[in-house]
């Protein structure tokens, strides 16, 4: 059974108090919740944020699902976003995709049999002038071909 | 400030004017003392002895619109108000998600303290004492800028009580959105903001009567706001002599796609698109030319290569040519582009978008993703052109926010100039122009 930690607790304390409302703090919540639970927000989490928060299960549970940035299966120790829209799509973003899978031997949305990594398309991050360009964690990583991607993730371990 | 000059060898404009963006290529222009010694928060103090109303008049005198996409007055949205002294809010959209655009991200990176600058002004202009800026949530770096930004401004006594002796309380704290394009709809905004599902809100009634928690609020795009300070500093007579009659001030536009030199350009509203393209922009790579422009982020309706040369980037001229400024986000697209593909790319971004609470929306972003990959995988049918256009035409209109709109405007747009194309991939099963048909469905679930 997941359980938040206690720093993670008070972390929530004061987002339920930092915003006008309480309903306010289920957004940064998730996100306390979700770094706790290793990168994903399962219905353990839920449950406990639910708890922790006293907001029904249902009203935290339609905002997890309705936005992008809460991952809803496992993901890889580096999660690597491949931004797909069209600037970048211009610019090779496919090919980047293509080739990240390919060499990493992994499908879109999976966890490499390492657990090091999982290949994600996403849709514009506002990276436009600087295509192509991914995502790994909070990290933007610009002007990209696909060699000098995969040398990045070469390099973490 | 620089003028417009003309290099010989290019016969483009190629300047800026850099207006807002004067300092952006100094580090320190970052912190509270490198952004002072530019004159920063000066405009704040000059504000602050000023009669609120006379604030709010001398934004609507200088003719400043929107910067985010609607383009709407900035004063006569503050005009909305209720004239009383109920509490109300002011929030800062920074939800920048429209695809091409990247600007409010430049600016929050680089000058956070003019966006908080800009916004104590307009919050002291419209008696608000709290604020809030809403971030795309995967703008990390323009996150970690603005909350130390803020921490500097609350030491320096810029925020919180009695702002430089004046009365004025304000205070102004940071949301972090979670991704969802439609948070960057003024009313989707305040639902996240709440700590809800973003889904725009029926209007009216409108955000200034009835917004944030109910109450009054202000939703600014970060360039409006940060226009503010200059227009208490150099007044809105100033202002309106950049920029055309209609469209005052300059803007920043941000250039991608297959274009040598992309990046975020300030210049006055009205400067020549082709200017935009083979001036500063560099032109293209490796001898391709110009097919088409989507002149203001991917909802506006693409523009030929012969309209593109003739278009000026302020509202009128590009209402007049049947698309839209928006956001300011030029993507080119040059000859060696598949339309029916780049068409697919958006529509797939609209239906992975669509906040789903209307139907028109809902089933015709689905719709018009599904059929565009159909042609794209090479099995598309003839009649399916005309029921791109007729799904399309079913969604403009019809919906609580303009996503909808947003998706069907560059159907019709596409389809009806690049017709030759789309009618070739179904006659051929494969591109004009790649001579391939690519993979069908998007991959990515929903």
């Amino acid at each position: 059974m997941f359980q938040l930690s206690n720093e993670a607790k008070q972390k929530i304390q004061f987002e339920l108090k930092r915003y006008e409302s309480k309903q306010s703090a289920v957004l940064p919540a998730l996100y306390i919740g979700q770094k706790e639970n290793k990168g994903h927000i399962s219905p353990d989490v839920i449950k406990e944020l639910s708890k922790v928060m006293n907001i029904p299960e249902a009203q935290i549970n339609e905002v997890f699902t309705f936005y992008t940035m809460y991952n809803k299966n496992k993901i890889g120790k580096y999660h690597i976003q491949v931004c797909r829209t069209l600037s970048c799509m211009l610019n090779g973003a496919e090919e980047l995709t293509a080739h990240l899978c390919k060499e990493l031997d992994v499908k879109l949305n999976e966890v490499t049999a390492d657990g090091r990594f999982t290949v994600s398309e996403v849709e514009c991050l506002g990276s436009c002038g600087t295509a192509p360009m991914m995502q790994i964690g909070n990290k933007y990583y610009e002007n990209l071909n696909p060699e000098a991607a995969m040398n990045l993730l070469r390099g973490m371990k | 400030m620089q003028t417009l000059d003309l290099t010989e060898e290019t016969k483009y404009l190629t300047k800026e004017t850099k207006y807002l963006s004067e300092f952006y290529h100094l580090p320190e222009f970052k912190g509270l003392a490198g952004y002072k010694n530019k004159g920063g928060y000066q405009d704040l103090e000059k504000a602050l002895k000023m009669p609120p109303q006379a604030i709010i008049d001398e934004v609507k005198a200088s003719g400043l619109r929107g910067r985010g996409g609607a383009g709407f007055s900035t004063g006569m949205k503050w005009g909305f108000l209720p004239k009383n002294n109920e509490p109300r809010y002011l929030l800062c959209n920074a939800d920048e998600g429209e695809p091409g655009t990247f600007k409010d991200r430049m600016m929050m990176e680089k000058a956070p303290h003019q966006l908080i600058e800009g916004m104590i002004i307009s919050a002291f202009a419209i008696n608000s004492k709290k604020s809030y800026i809403y971030v795309r949530g995967e703008y990390d770096e323009s996150i970690d800028a603005l909350e130390a930004a803020l921490q500097e401004a609350y030491k320096a006594g810029y925020l919180g009580k009695n702002i430089l002796g004046s009365g004025f309380d304000h205070d102004m704290d940071v949301y972090r959105g979670a991704g969802a394009y439609i948070c960057g709809e003024e009313t989707g905004m305040i639902s996240s903001l709440e700590g809800l599902k973003g889904q725009p809100k029926l209007k009216p009634p409108f955000p200034a009567i009835q917004g944030y928690l109910k109450k009054p609020t202000i939703v600014n795009n970060v360039e409006t706001l940060a226009v503010v300070k200059y227009i208490i500093r150099d007044g809105a007579a100033h202002y309106r002599t950049l920029g055309t009659e209609k469209s005052a001030g300059t803007k920043l536009f941000s250039l991608s796609g297959n274009i040598a030199k992309p990046g975020n350009y300030e210049v006055p509203l009205g400067y020549a698109l082709k200017d935009m393209i083979y001036g500063m922009g560099g032109g293209f790579k490796n001898n391709k030319q110009l097919k088409a422009v989507i002149p203001g982020g991917s909802s506006a309706p693409v523009l030929n290569a012969a309209e593109s040369m003739k278009a000026t980037l302020d509202y009128e001229n590009l209402a007049q040519m049947g698309s839209m400024l928006g956001s300011g986000a030029i993507i080119v697209i040059d000859d060696s582009q598949c339309m029916v593909q780049c068409l697919a790319n958006l529509m797939h971004f609209y239906h992975h978008e669509s906040c789903g609470q209307c139907t028109p929306c809902r089933e015709g972003t689905g719709w018009l993703d599904k059929i565009s990959h159909s042609i794209l995988s090479g099995h598309g049918r003839r009649q399916d052109i005309e029921l791109l256009l007729k799904v399309a035409d079913n969604m403009k209109g019809k919906t609580i926010c303009a996503l909808s709109d947003a998706a069907a405007l560059p159907v019709i747009s596409f389809v009806t100039k690049f017709r030759d194309e789309f009618e070739y991939f179904v006659n051929e099963g494969k591109s004009k122009v790649k001579g391939t048909a690519f993979k069908g469905a998007p991959h990515a679930s929903h």
